[in-house]
């Protein structure tokens, strides 16, 4: 076993490239672990842990690429770091300049791109507020989807913004939908009356995905960033999304997602939806839903609510046909509750399999939910229903009454966990792009004898793993063999028309056992009602 | 808001699979190839942001006086008529000050050659003693009014051109071009390069100095652009400017000469050597940058040189301060027999053609030596598009045909190649690293950033405290 070094000098390729391509090294054989990334002091520390840091890289500086590996033999290793190269050729070739247009500096785009309106920023953290000040600088509205950005930065760009009449979405913005383009991680959905602002990303597109499997369109779709409504930024981007919607002809009804905001702030969002003009859909995830309510809003308690009232509100249905929807809903779950625990077991397993399962059932020894999340919004409101329904859980980012996971590595009991957490991305993608570190969690928290019910979301759309059936079905599959036991559920989030097909990707985990649902709130119902029912 | 009402376009400063998203779905979108910032000492950065306007005032300054600049050819001398500060023990040299014990191959074989060239030593061997008996004076061309190519030695009996900066009455002073392989300038020393020289002196020399006497003087700023316009950028190529050199100085060498052999062996000399006018246009670059030197605070680069050890830089903000850090070896295109393992590291005051926008800078005006740069025309294009991106402003004689006509990129700003991790793009040719061979290739280079990081410092501590 060796493991080696290499310094490139003043190389650069953004993280994701990095990221394929030390997946690529990894699946070469002999190779035991390798990783490529830009030498940050971030970075360092992760292969300083790792056991790859070598005395090699020494003198690697910021800004130099580094790459390590352990692998089997100096042949294998010398091997591999001489394709490193070809894999960066690969993949960076369609940035050259033979593959189409690129510039080297955001004033060279303006330049070659006549009529450029946003810049799409995505460099990493201590370098954002920069690049999206000199967007403003150039008149272009930006979304930054950096995280890590000072709370003073994101200020002072949304006040930037704000003087010029631009918008300023984000720092961590993932998502956005502008004149029907789909912005980083969101869906493809029809163009309609419906204007969304959120300062959650899962939340949004949860919304934008429902209104769109009901027929309903959307005009435009403004993420914030999630701390837009802190004091301390002031809600500007939050109330100028709003004012903008209001003016826009193409939007007749305007839905917000957020937590609940600071209360100066909720002050001057409640006369933003005043002076809207438009009906105003609120939806605060762990708050009181009335708290727009004087404002005259339209309270919603969760994402498929806030969808189902903007849904009703612009067709012109009388509005008792949306508390109709919540209570069929209702009743769906209860039912299909029903129909899982009559059934004798949690899955659709063979009737071997079923008695062991029953056995394992009636013996109360898995009675823990365990959800993985990819979404933050999601796992927030997951928690707020069960909250709802008496149920005490522990995540790592618990709301507000909740318990903090002590190590959110382990499960304890009922657990809600945010796999997209910076503990669990620092320094690879994020779980909707890769997989690997929550299917890891779901072996583990199968082979926990106290969980009854595996509940993970899937996140399609742009952005997001191209083919996550490919990454699940074997998963799936061995755990129905090995703890067909656990009941498996999933809410996907996602449209027809995303590159993935949500039609086709809950085919597919259907046949594999899986109880797909169609929303993040009745995947939560449906745990919750199971967990609370006696199973005897 | 507009942002609704308008096709949305995009550009993508990050992760590049969202521009490819974006483009799969038929969205006008362009994508930044984005690097971060070159490292600088934290307190050198807020200083430097502290005093950003007052900078910015001193670099409109230096650049007006770039532009200015009106580079004409005055005469001939001799080196120790007219080069401030020479005397017969003195040699200077390319890039930053260095001292024998550091010099590289083909520095030592020129500095050899040229001992012997003035009579100091008998045999390059003697030669290697003497200059190491510290009994010799070196000095760098470029604190001496003077630039030299490659190795860049001047001693005290070579003839100079002797160009003259019409706006600001600085003078800047080269050798004249010895052609192509086996020459001092590349290392070379041996009886046929001193013989070369000699003739030089004894013939050449003469002739051009009438003969420019005659002519009055030569514009040439105007060649220059001229040359531009041809398929020149005149450092890697200068075939365009030295056949209208050749046009202008043609009818007065025939005239002057005191023989039909020799006017013919003066013309067929200039004709034999498509870099004849390189030894121009580094004067003339190098009268133009010298007069925005001293600007208190100006960020802009007025020279960058290197002499085959170290690359060398000096900004217009901080006095006669050298910023070096050692020279990379250049990515060349190698003469049959020779590769990369013989070539020295950078070397020669040439890179004052890029400091004024040309060479390198101007690589888009040349596609003939695209093979330099990758082989398509397209790749010149984008590296002189790049070179845009850390320049003060746009020359308002020198212009790039193939951008419309685009006043080439100038004034190199140390404070946007740090800030976009962009270095000066470099044409330049190369030397074997063994003294007494000569060049081995030509190629280009971007130059190191170590260099602009410690100008970037350096500037930052030349900056009054608060």
């Amino acid at each position: 076993m060796v493991i080696r070094g290499e310094i490139r000098k003043g190389a650069y390729h953004d993280s994701v490239t990095l990221m394929i391509v030390s997946g690529k090294l990894n699946e070469l054989e002999g190779v035991e672990e390798a990783s490529v990334v830009m030498a940050t002091g971030e970075n360092r520390s992760i292969l300083e842990a790792a056991g790859l840091w070598t005395g090699e890289l020494d003198d690697a500086s910021e800004t130099d690429l580094v790459i390590s590996l352990r692998a089997a033999s100096e042949e294998v290793a010398r091997k591999a770091l001489e394709q490193v190269g070809e894999l960066l050729g690969q993949v960076s070739k369609k940035q050259s300049v033979h593959g189409g247009p690129v510039a080297r500096s955001l004033e060279q785009a303006v330049e070659k791109l006549r009529g450029a309106r946003l810049a799409l920023i995505s460099v990493a953290g201590r370098h954002a507020a920069a690049e999206a000040r000199r967007a403003l600088d150039a008149g272009l509205h930006v979304m930054l989807f950096s995280d890590n950005v000072s709370l003073e930065d994101e200020r002072g760009l949304k006040e930037l913004a704000l003087s010029k009449g631009l918008f300023m979405m984000g720092p961590d913005c993932g998502t956005a939908i502008i004149n029907g383009v789909p912005l980083a991680f969101a869906n493809r959905v029809a163009r309609g009356p419906v204007g969304v602002v959120a300062a959650s990303g899962t939340g949004l597109q949860e919304v934008c995905c429902l209104l769109d499997r009901h027929g309903t369109g959307i005009s435009q779709a403004i993420g914030t960033g999630g701390r837009d409504i802190k004091e301390a930024v002031g809600g500007i981007m939050f109330m100028e999304g709003i004012r903008a919607l209001a003016r826009d002809e193409d939007t007749t009804c305007i839905v917000l997602i957020s937590k609940p905001p600071d209360l100066p702030v909720l002050k001057k969002v409640s006369q933003c939806v005043r002076d809207a003009g438009k009906p105003v859909v609120a939806l605060f995830i762990g708050g009181d839903p009335g708290l727009l309510s004087d404002a005259g809003a339209w309270a919603a308690s969760d994402l498929e609510e806030a969808a189902l009232l903007a849904h009703t509100i612009v067709r012109g249905e009388a509005m008792e046909g949306a508390g109709e929807l919540m209570l069929e809903r209702q009743k769906k779950v209860r039912s299909l509750a029903r129909q899982i625990r009559q059934k004798g077991g949690w899955t659709s397993a063979t009737p071997r399999d079923q008695d062991k399962a029953a056995q394992d059932v009636h013996g109360r020894s898995r009675k823990f939910l365990r959800a993985l999340y990819s979404g933050g919004t999601l796992c927030h409101e997951a928690q707020w229903i069960l909250r709802k329904m008496s149920v005490r859980a522990f995540s790592n980012t618990p709301l507000e009454g909740n318990a903090r996971l002590e190590d959110p590595r382990k499960s304890k009991e009922h657990s809600l966990v945010d796999m997209g957490d910076d503990l669990f991305t620092s320094g690879r993608p994020h779980p909707m792009m890769d997989f690997r570190l929550r299917n890891e969690r779901m072996l583990q928290e199968a082979a926990d004898p106290e969980t009854a019910i595996l509940l993970f979301d899937l996140v399609l759309g742009y952005g997001a793993h191209p083919s996550p059936l490919d990454e699940l079905l074997p998963l799936i599959g061995r755990l129905q063999r090995e703890v067909p036991e656990v009941l498996l559920i999933c809410p996907v989030t996602g449209t027809e028309g995303d590159p993935q097909d949500r039609n086709k990707v809950v085919r597919g985990l259907e046949q594999a056992g899986v109880v797909v649902m169609p929303s993040n709130a009745s995947a939560a119902l449906l745990a919750g009602q199971l967990i609370m029912t006696p199973t005897s | 808001m507009d942002l609704f009402k308008q096709p949305l376009k995009v550009i993508n400063v990050g992760l590049l699979s969202f521009h490819e998203e974006l483009v799969a779905q038929g969205v006008d979108s362009l994508h930044v190839r984005w690097k971060p910032p070159a490292e600088v000492a934290q307190a050198a950065r807020e200083t430097m942001r502290r005093y950003r306007e007052k900078i910015d005032e001193a670099n409109a300054r230096a650049l007006e006086i770039i532009l200015a600049g009106k580079p004409v050819l005055t005469g001939l001398s001799v080196a120790r008529e007219v080069i401030p500060g020479m005397h017969d023990k003195r040699i200077l040299h390319s890039g930053p000050p260095i001292t024998w014990e550091r010099m590289c191959g083909p520095t030592r074989g020129a500095v050899m050659g040229a001992l012997v060239y003035e009579g100091l030593a008998d045999t390059p061997e003697e030669a290697g003693q003497l200059a190491a008996s510290g009994q010799v004076d070196f000095a760098p061309c470029h604190q001496h009014a003077s630039v030299g190519p490659m190795a860049g030695i001047i001693s005290a009996s070579m003839p100079v051109f002797v160009v003259e900066n019409e706006s600001s009455g600085h003078k800047a002073y080269c050798t004249l071009n010895e052609g192509l392989g086996k020459v001092l300038r590349y290392g070379a020393y041996d009886t046929a390069v001193i013989q070369r020289l000699r003739w030089m002196e004894k013939t050449l020399y003469p002739v051009l100095r009438e003969s420019v006497q005659n002519l009055g003087k030569l514009d040439l700023a105007g060649l220059i652009a001229q040359a531009l316009h041809m398929g020149d950028e005149v450092h890697n190529r200068n075939r365009a400017a030295t056949s209208l050199l050749y046009r202008a100085l043609a009818p007065h060498i025939v005239e002057v000469a005191p023989s039909r052999q020799e006017a013919r062996e003066v013309l067929d000399f200039i004709n034999g050597n498509d870099h004849f006018f390189l030894n121009l246009s580094m004067p003339a670059a190098k009268c133009c940058l010298d007069a925005a030197r001293d600007i208190p605070g100006s960020s802009l680069v007025v020279a960058m040189a290197r002499n085959g050890t170290d690359f060398g830089l000096q900004l217009s903000g901080t006095g006669n301060a050298w910023f070096s850090c050692p020279a990379p070896v250049p990515d060349a295109l190698f003469f049959p027999g020779f590769s990369k393992e013989d070539a020295n590291p950078d070397i020669g005051d040439s890179a004052i053609t890029e400091t004024v926008g040309l060479g390198g800078f101007a690589i888009a005006a040349a596609p003939a030596i695209v093979q330099f740069v990758g082989g398509k025309a397209g790749d010149a294009l984008q590296y002189t598009l790049d070179m845009y991106e850390i320049s003060a402003g746009e020359h308002k004689v020198y212009q790039i045909p193939q951008l419309d006509f685009r006043g080439s990129p100038v004034g190199i700003d140390v404070r946007k190649v740090v800030e976009k991790n962009i270095t000066p793009f470099i044409d330049t040719g190369v030397a074997h690293k063994k003294p007494g061979v000569g060049q081995v290739g030509a190629g280009v280079l971007s130059a190191p950033m170590e260099v602009f990081q410690k100008a970037f410092e350096g500037l930052a501590e030349h900056l009054p405290g608060d």
